[in-house]
């Protein structure tokens, strides 16, 4: 690309130097001078509709909008004079015509660019005589509402959806005054529900069925933390209140922008949190008795299961002891799981759900640098091929960076799959395989031509394979993403073809921490950071000696439990019984313990459930599917409950193990000092203060997660990130798969992806409302008028 | 077939004569009219597929032309000018003579289906004013009494 050249111009009287062709709205911004603005919306296109932008730029005969002009050398602009001031309060005056002035009964109140807007330049009182023109509100969907007279006519709901979320399912209407903004069926909407159009609405025209008419922004904590669902891991700013309960998430939202997903949140991430106050969260541990599961107390629970995990242990061995991991528990629970596994409980059976060949791409990328992309990657890098998946429903954020760079940068994008998919759309060649010939694909690619006749079924053709090979090969910089379709010994056919020309790999895994689930090492064979459990490694200088012998995989406990050889199951976060198939008679015998939220199929087969905290009631880390690291920020806490990391902390206490050489918690310099009590951190700092202020040493806790992230910075290859780049709330990539010495890898491995849609999400999906409610009623109420009426 | 396989066939060559398919959308929606009397809803459906817009999109732009209908007009569509050189004279009287003569009202259908009415703005005949357009004619100099010949003689036609 041609060098673009740098022009000064000056604005108010100060000098912005920035590239030729900049908005000349983005420049004065870029020197801090704020130019209002309702219509334009950076990253998508310009409309020029509102005139709020308006500025006297010299040798031009009229005002001119800041939002459309590009910025030449020498120009000289002012953005606040009295013509201007006069111009933008005309501009207010006019919009608002038909609005009604309610704010303190209109949900946006508070954070509504209008009313800023009226309030900066005073145009609350009307010279227009006609009446407003009124509608009554309608509800589009069961989480989109519709109040026609707020709407501003900004378009860029309309935008959005269109540009952004490829569905267009938003409209304008009629002409001139009358315009209005229409969804796609007429009286209700038939769309991805993702919420986008909500949130970048400027006024209060659009609301959510999450959030509408129950809180104010000023009386909501704001907590910056990451989604709990898919694998792409967005960051969200959940709007805490207090409840009875302990708290009550009102909304998720990224308005601040941050982080690798800009404003996006999917539909999962905007409204499923609210799985979290289902009425069948459990909120007391449950023993059984008399064959039943019975509540009772914390330490009766943790007495009951330490004791008989000890008995097992000590009197069968730890081989007798299976235990399974989650793949939406944090990296520092998934750690102290298999730690615990390994020293205290005295076995290498562990595992968990498996949704994607982490360990086999770790194998196949062992000892290469740079060579795995970002979530910010994908939305940069020139050239991208996706094989297999459908990023539209499993990986939205994904999806969502893909469209943008094609939109915004002119990226490529090449998609090869068995089913058409909606991102087809978007990409420079679609070449339709049959199902399950994605390994041959890639055997192709790498230069087998036999291959391509295995491969030519719906619409690809050879010609359109060669040249598909041909484009890829030219490509640098290339972006190859990938499901689960591809693994073993395909993904290191797959890594030989892109790493010739320098390109970079995602693997893709369902559920929100199921990266952080195979870098910690919830693997039979293998150790934190892909590391041979029959290899070198220096897990025995900190931990003691370690079993050499491998363990055994979740299909492997099933089978020993069948042949009456797994006495104990120790289950966190995870629903085998349904995910993987997991037999439920093979455990009649076994003592089945399981750290759950909700009483899964799993959990009821258990002699003690323990009700566990979600994401949202804990900190710590979550690694998302491309390896990018991020803070988990707890909201606040639901009275009953415990993390998952004190719930095994204590599960170890008891069974006689000293604690500190589990998490070594109080030593160092790092301690807790809040940061676990999320939305309380306020609170906690100031008491930590108070404390060191009356020469009172602060209160190091066992359960600070923060203590095992120390530990996993030490030991784990590849986490060797910055911790005040953690802590600032930005992403970190890690490369424990680039570092891994996995050794070989022995028998298949079973991999079972969770295909969920973009309304599901496992087991915390069954128990969203919202999610619920968007599935069983994708038919909207009916309205009585139809808009264009 | 929800158009004519003639007019289908000519729009596809046509549209060729367009830089985007979508930019030939407005006059596929005249000609459409035309033959269908209205924009049905079939008739949304195949031009949206046709243009590679979604049926949204379609019913944008025919929402913005008020000479656009989505719901069946009579055979003979009588438009009355009431903008201002024909208010000026008489435009609004020529309105409520129709109304009362076919006894319908602005944007109705006579129960026959032979006469629909509707007020639009100026329609470029203003040194004639006023001005009535009915389908693609021009009336013009119009009083009652040539209002009644005018509508008599579509009567008589149909
Ligand atoms: S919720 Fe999302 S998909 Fe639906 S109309 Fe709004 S922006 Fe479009
Ligand atoms: S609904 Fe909101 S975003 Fe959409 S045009 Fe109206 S004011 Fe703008
Ligand atoms: S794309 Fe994934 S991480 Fe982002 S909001 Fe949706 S479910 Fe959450
Ligand atoms: S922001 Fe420039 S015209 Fe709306
Ligand atoms: S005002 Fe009636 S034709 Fe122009």
């Amino acid at each position: 690309m041609a060098e673009v050249k740098n022009v000064t111009i000056t604005v108010d009287g100060k000098q912005v130097t920035a590239p030729a062709g900049t908005l000349l709205i983005e420049a004065c911004k870029a020197v801090g001078i704020e130019v209002p603005s309702f219509c334009y919306y950076p990253g998508l296109s310009l409309q020029a509709a509102c005139r709020m932008c308006l500025v006297r730029i010299e040798k031009m005969p009229k005002l001119q909008t800041a939002c459309t002009v590009p910025i030449t050398d020498g120009m000289v602009v002012a953005t606040d004079t009295d013509e201007i001031r006069q111009a933008r309060k005309s501009m207010i005056e006019l919009l608002l015509g038909n609005h009604p002035l309610d704010c303190p009964v209109c949900d946006a109140g508070g954070e509504c660019e209008l009313q800023d807007m009226t309030f900066k330049y005073g145009a609350a009182e009307s010279r227009y005589m006609e009446g407003k023109l009124h509608k009554e509100e309608q509800q589009w969907s069961p989480v989109v509402f519709f109040d026609r007279p707020r709407c501003i006519l900004c378009y860029r709901c309309v935008r959005v959806c269109g540009e952004g979320m490829d569905v267009s399912a938003l409209g304008v209407q009629l002409r001139g005054s009358s315009s209005v903004i229409a969804p796609n069926e007429g009286d209700h909407l038939n769309c991805e529900e993702c919420g986008m159009c909500i949130d970048i609405c400027p006024v209060g025209a659009l609301t959510s069925g999450a959030y509408r008419y129950k809180t104010r922004p000023w009386e909501m904590k704001h907590v910056g933390t990451i989604c709990t669902h898919c694998g792409d891991g967005c960051k969200t700013t959940l709007g805490v209140r207090r409840s009875d309960t302990g708290m009550d998430i009102v909304r998720g939202d990224n308005r601040d922008k941050s982080g690798i997903n800009g404003d996006f949140l999917c539909i999962k991430g905007r409204y499923g949190f609210d799985y979290f106050d289902h009425k069948d969260r459990l909120r007391q541990p449950l023993v059984r008795k008399d064959g039943k599961l019975t509540p009772t107390t914390w330490e009766e629970a943790i007495e009951h299961v330490g004791k008989r995990l000890r008995e097992i242990r000590d009197s069968k061995g730890g081989q007798s002891i299976g235990v399974i991991g989650s793949n939406r528990t944090t990296n520092e629970e998934n750690y102290l799981l298999q730690k615990f596994a390994r020293t205290v409980l005295g076995t290498n059976n562990i595992d968990h759900h498996r949704t994607a060949d982490f360990a086999g791409f770790a194998r196949a990328i062992a000892g290469k640098e740079n060579i795995t992309a970002t979530m910010r990657d994908v939305a940069s890098a020139p050239a991208i091929l996706l094989i297999g998946n459908n990023p539209t429903e499993r990986h939205p954020l994904l999806a969502w960076n893909i469209r943008t760079n094609v939109r915004l940068n002119q990226g490529k994008l090449y998609v090869v799959n068995a089913q058409p998919i909606k991102l087809q759309r978007q990409a420079a060649r679609f070449v339709q395989i049959p199902e399950g010939r994605e390994g041959k694909l890639v055997a192709f690619l790498n230069g087998d031509d036999a291959a391509a006749g295995t491969l030519t079924g719906a619409s690809g053709s050879n010609d359109a394979l060669k040249q598909l090979r041909d484009e890829l090969k030219a490509q640098k910089n290339l972006v190859i993403i990938f499901g689960s379709e591809l693994n073993g010994a395909d993904i290191t056919a797959l890594v030989k073809f892109g790493s010739a020309s320098g390109a970079k790999f995602i693997c893709l895994g369902d559920y929100a921490n199921s990266r952080g689930a195979a870098d910690m090492g919830l693997y039979p064979d293998l150790l934190p950071g892909y590391v041979a459990i029959n290899g070198p490694h220096k897990y025995n200088e900190e931990w003691g000696s370690l079993s050499k012998t491998k363990g055994l995989p979740l299909q492997e406990m099933m089978q020993a439990a069948k042949a009456g050889k797994l006495s104990a199951l120790y289950v966190v976060g995870s629903n085998p019984v349904v995910d993987y198939n997991f037999d439920p008679a093979a455990l009649q015998n076994t003592f089945v313990v399981v750290q759950e939220l909700f009483l899964t199929e799993t959990a009821m087969l258990a002699e003690v459930v323990l009700p566990a905290a979600s994401a949202y009631e804990k900190s710590g880390t979550f690694t998302n599917t491309c390896g990018d690291l991020q803070l988990l920020k707890k909201a606040g806490d639901i009275s009953g409950i415990k993390s998952d990391f004190e719930i095994i902390v204590r599960v170890a206490e008891r069974m006689g193990t000293e604690v500190r050489r589990l998490v070594p918690f109080g030593s160092g310099v790092r301690a807790d000092m809040g940061q676990t009590r999320g939305a309380q951190s306020g609170e906690a700092d100031r008491h930590s203060v108070w404390l060191t202020a009356n020469n009172l040493e602060p209160r190091f806790s066992p359960f600070d997660p923060y203590a095992m992230l120390d530990e996993i910075q030490r030991l784990v290859p590849g986490y060797e990130f910055s911790r005040l780049g953690l802590l600032a709330g930005n992403d970190q990539h890690v490369n424990a798969a680039e570092r891994s010495n996995a050794g070989v890898a022995e028998g298949l491995v079973q991999i079972v992806p969770a295909n969920d849609t973009l309304f599901t999400s496992g087991t915390l999906g069954r128990y969203s409302k919202t999610l619920n409610n968007v599935l069983e009623n994708r038919r909207a109420p009916q309205n009585k008028e139809v808009m264009a009426d | 077939m929800v158009i004519s396989d003639k007019l289908d066939k000519f729009f596809d060559e046509k549209m060729k004569e367009y830089p985007t398919k979508r930019g030939f959308l407005v006059p596929m929606l005249l000609y459409t009219q035309d033959e269908l009397g209205y924009l049905s809803d079939e008739a949304i459906a195949h031009l949206a597929k046709k243009t590679e817009l979604t049926e949204l999109e379609v019913r944008n732009v025919i929402s913005y032309y008020s000479l656009l209908h989505t719901k069946p007009m009579g055979k003979y569509h009588v438009q009355v000018c009431t903008n201002i050189s024909c208010m000026l004279r008489g435009g609004e009287e020529i309105l409520e003579h129709c109304k009362s003569k076919l006894g319908i009202g602005h944007k109705q259908t006579t129960a026959d289906g032979t006469f629909s009415l509707e007020e639009v703005e100026c329609i470029g005949a203003c040194s004639w004013a006023p001005a009535v357009q009915v389908n693609y004619d021009f009336h013009e100099n119009l009083t009652n009494d040539k209002m009644d010949a005018v509508l008599e003689g579509y009567r008589k036609k149909r």
